[in-house]
């Protein structure tokens, strides 16, 4: 080791382990906003129960359904998330997750049989409330809308997949597994609604 | 460069690396979810009457055979979250021990008997008891948890321990297993008989 190498190694030793503290999520480690935007579903279980609930629900439906929710969720998600950046009057909103877990993880349970048009109409609503949401919050933590084209590429694969899965399932204790899935979302969608009156 | 030098060099790079290392490990973890959804995984495992009732739905469900085996598994995580619910908002019970102990008496007399009720009534017993497990959790539930992530761990224990009754169930179709699942069901009922004992003491 020549002296030179050691007077420096611990200086650039600090350099390199010291940004770490700094940034705790991706949204800060410099991936940038699409990237921030790709992770979020990871990090947002308040998003992704939904989103898969939707998934499942579609794709319960046969695959016409389905193809019809793979675009109309993630497109009213991106006008949603739009909205929001331009008018981020409400940022967060207990009540709306709540009710989506409740409603959807009830019609998945029950293999609730929507007319495609009826259930086409959930995901946008469900999409646009959700964007919404997504696009206020980016807002205020200064997050372009690239951000929200990583959110609605990633869900565009989530519904993809999940959707896709659920169609080409024929087994009858599979599609039972999909109804139990969606109980367990109800489920989490009741607890949620005692812990909020707790918060309350 | 001395050999004394190199090694104090070495060690104040060391002391910076493990001055600023800790750091890095928990650069992703948002503490209080973790903790949260770890705390929900672990609460409906962390009491023996609570796991023995909800093995044995899924034990009396296998017995059973379709539409119960997955009917009454759905039945309960649903009910056991309104319990809950109502244990959150401070809705009070009354005698919560002693329903939690009856179902540990009568779900394992149902497997012991491999008790055929019309499947509304098998439904209706299991989401009965349910409320009072789903009440204990309710009340239970730590402070300062994130409520959204100890529901889903909550949720994904009490699925998994009705899995694994429906699993063991399996040994139904032989006859040994058939006589397996009866001792089972004589010990869950004489757990329950011990927590109805315990309730009243």
């Amino acid at each position: 080791m020549s002296a030179r190498l050691g007077r420096i190694a611990p200086g650039a030793l600090a350099a390199l382990l010291l940004p770490a503290n700094s940034h705790a999520h991706l949204v800060n480690t410099g991936l940038g906003p699409f990237y921030d935007g790709v992770s979020h579903f990871a990090l947002t279980p308040e998003d992704l129960l939904p989103a898969l609930a939707m998934a499942l629900l579609a794709g319960q439906r046969g695959s016409r359904t389905a193809r019809l929710a793979l675009f109309a969720l993630p497109g009213a998600w991106l006008m949603g998330g739009l909205l929001g950046l331009a008018l981020p009057t409400i940022s967060s909103a207990t009540a709306l997750t709540t009710g989506s877990f409740l409603a959807l993880g009830g019609l998945v349970a029950t293999d609730a049989r929507l007319r495609p048009e009826w259930l086409t109409g959930l995901a946008l609503v469900i999409g646009l409330l959700h964007g919404y949401l997504n696009g206020a919050a980016m807002s205020q933590a200064k997050l372009g809308a690239l951000g929200l084209v990583g959110i609605v590429t990633t869900l565009f694969v989530v519904v993809a997949l999940a959707a896709g899965m659920v169609v080409a399932l024929r087994a009858p204790w599979a599609r039972i597994a999909v109804r139990v899935a969606g109980s367990w979302i109800a489920a989490i969608g009741l607890l949620l609604l005692g812990w909020s009156f707790r918060a309350a | 460069m001395t050999h004394a030098r190199s090694r104090a060099c070495t060690r104040t790079a060391m002391t910076v690396a493990a001055t600023l290392w800790p750091a890095l490990a928990w650069a992703h973890v948002e503490e209080s979810r973790a903790e949260g959804f770890l705390a929900g995984l672990h609460h409906p495992i962390s009491g023996l009457d609570h796991v023995l009732a909800m093995v044995s739905v899924g034990l009396w469900g296998a017995q059973l055979g379709t539409p119960a085996v997955w009917i009454l598994p759905v039945t309960f995580p649903m009910v056991m979250a309104f319990g809950g619910m109502l244990g959150l908002i401070g809705v009070p019970l009354p005698a919560i021990e002693v329903g939690i102990a009856l179902s540990g008496i009568l779900l394992g007399l149902a497997v012991l008997t491999e008790w055929r009720p019309p499947l509304s009534a098998a439904a209706a017993m299991v989401g009965f008891f349910a409320v009072f497990h789903g009440h204990a959790h309710g009340t239970e539930l730590p402070a300062g948890a994130s409520g959204l992530l100890y529901s889903i761990g909550f949720v994904m224990a009490t699925g998994t321990l009705h899995a694994i009754g429906i699993g063991i169930g399996v040994i139904h179709r032989w006859s040994w297993g058939r006589v397996a699942l009866r001792v089972a069901g004589v010990l869950v009922a004489s757990a329950g008989a011990y927590f109805l004992w315990r309730a009243f003491a």
